[in-house]
């Protein structure tokens, strides 16, 4: 009974700055919103103060404007929808055969030693150095933007796949096996939940390279998309329109990382009411 | 006995692959594939000499100091953003958009805004590599340890020695894993701002072989660009094992206790 008499003196405080998070929360929100509304204002004032010439970079409400044009033009769907094609395929591509050979290696301790090096050495050669090669096979056309994001993403993934497999629990494989679970029910029932949170990590952060291969491959190759249209924009002297198709491109990225979140939340859902039952 | 297999599993499948490669080009001239001797032999030919000094050292030396001055105003900004709760609420929405544009769009922007320079191509290097770093050293500096931080405190350990002995450490295994993100993505946006528009560097004279359909050159330029990212991991694993000593001993302790 006495004791929280004796501890209001520690307690004060702690219940001052408890109440001020609690009037902290709604002002977060707030705070992002001016601070994008300071970012807008900075940016129109640059080239209206004449800080840089508004020739190489309009005020934000002039490239605001020229992205809202781009909105109900067709040409624009077009080209996002090329990107997103290749970003979509490539994703799906390099995440198959990711899986398929991360369980494949990931469940041979030999497989897996002698396959070390040889993926430590491919992993870090950047995807950018086969632009040269895509080109000459491909062309401009989507394979040579495919061939990019699939390279990028497919290391990303199996990297997170074999670690996945890796982590499998001794004694629930042992137990599975002393059930009388087959190698293919044990994949099914045992590693392959083991694996799906890294896996998804992987996915999600493929999303994000993906993205970046593909706008890569359009911009620097021009293979069809947005990228190919910020490059002719740039030439063709259209600045806003170039950095309209900039701010699009953001978007779009925000607009990836908070749909593999979702799908990751989605289909993790299980996992952390599974964890919370074995704690208990 | 044990050495060799070691030396079995790391050479193995790279030798196997090699000898699959070489069989399969014996005997047949294939326009796109050189065989292995031949890739050898241009490799020599093409990268030491001349063409070292004015396309590779420039290139890896623009890398570099990219790099690093992301690195140092990813820290520094990131500790910064991560200790003010204000400044972080404010500029959350903001640094998040910015990290979603695709780094390479950049590569125009900047163009435009510098022209074709030397510091042009850092910039881009920069501008892409900074997000990373910048937004784990914000994760980082958050995650701090609340009872090493109300230590600190009362030890009276502020301000720049707090820094340096309780934030930074406790922050350095997220601040590496941006870094470790940060040095592939520096590489590639090397490669393509010297693409884009450059008359010297690595991505430049690739692209000019590929044009003149000097095949075995632009091969050998592709394998001078892996080597490059396989040392720059090796230096990077080689760094961050030294770095995160006390970190992996510790996780070691926690592992086996």
């Amino acid at each position: 009974m006495s004791s929280p008499a004796l501890t209001s003196g520690g307690a004060a405080p702690r219940g001052e700055r408890h109440h001020r998070r609690v009037r902290k929360v709604p002002t977060k929100q707030l705070l992002g919103v001016a601070g994008i509304l300071g970012f807008l204002v900075t940016w129109e004032l640059i080239p209206r103060l004449g800080i840089i010439d508004a020739r190489y970079l309009p005020p934000a409400s002039e490239v605001i404007a020229a992205l809202v044009v781009d909105l109900g033009l067709t040409a624009f769907w077009v080209a996002v929808g090329e990107t997103m094609k290749a970003w979509f395929l490539g994703l799906a591509i390099a995440v198959a055969a990711a899986v398929l050979l991360g369980f494949i290696i990931g469940s041979s301790n030999f497989l897996r030693k002698a396959t070390n090096s040889t993926v430590e050495f491919l992993r870090p050669i950047p995807s950018v150095a086969l632009i040269p090669l895509a080109v000459l096979l491909f062309g401009v056309k989507i394979e040579s933007s495919l061939l990019l994001i699939v390279y990028a993403s497919f290391w990303q993934v199996l990297i997170q796949v074999l670690y996945g497999v890796a982590d499998v629990d001794m004694v629930a494989n042992n137990t599975a096996k002393t059930y009388g679970l087959g190698r293919m029910a044990r994949i099914r029932y045992v590693v392959f939940p083991t694996a799906l949170p890294y896996l998804m990590t992987g996915v999600r952060l493929a999303g994000a390279v993906a993205l970046v291969l593909a706008i890569t491959a359009e911009l620097v190759i021009g293979s069809p998309g947005l990228g190919r249209e910020i490059a002719l924009a740039q030439s063709g002297g259209a600045i806003s329109g170039m950095y309209a198709l900039v701010l699009a491109t953001g978007l779009i990225g925000v607009l990836i990382n908070v749909l593999m979140r979702f799908i990751e939340k989605k289909t993790l859902a299980w996992h952390s009411s599974v964890r919370s039952e074995v704690i208990v | 006995m044990k050495a060799l297999k070691t030396l079995g599993y790391l050479l193995g499948l790279p030798v196997l692959l090699i000898l699959i490669w070489w069989s399969a080009t014996l005997g047949t001239v294939n326009f796109f594939v050189p065989t292995p001797a031949s890739l050898v032999g241009t490799f020599g030919k093409v990268w030491f000499g001349e063409r070292f000094l004015t396309d590779v050292l420039p290139s890896i030396g623009r890398l570099l100091v990219g790099v690093v001055a992301a690195i140092v105003i990813g820290v520094v900004g990131g500790v910064l953003i991560g200790s003010i709760r204000w400044l972080r609420a404010l500029l959350e929405p903001v640094l998040e958009f910015f990290r979603a544009i695709p780094p390479p769009v950049l590569v125009p922007v900047l163009i435009l805004l510098m022209g074709i320079t030397d510091s042009m191509k850092i910039a881009v290097i920069i501008s892409g590599c900074v997000w990373p770093v910048l937004l784990n050293t914000i994760e980082g500096v958050r995650a701090v340890d609340g009872v090493l931080s109300d230590s600190a405190h009362t030890y009276g350990i502020d301000g720049w020695a707090r820094v340096r002995y309780l934030v930074l450490p406790s922050a350095s295994p997220q601040i590496l894993a941006g870094v470790r993100q940060s040095l592939s993505l520096g590489l590639i946006l090397m490669v393509i701002s010297e693409m884009f528009a450059s008359s010297s560097g690595l991505g430049f004279t690739i692209v000019q072989f590929q044009r003149s359909f000097a095949i075995p050159e632009m091969w050998s330029g592709i394998v001078v660009l892996g080597l490059l990212g396989v040392a720059m991991s090796f230096i990077f694993q080689w760094a961050e094992r030294n770095i995160l000593r006390w970190y992996h001993g510790q996780k070691e302790v926690e592992n086996a206790a």
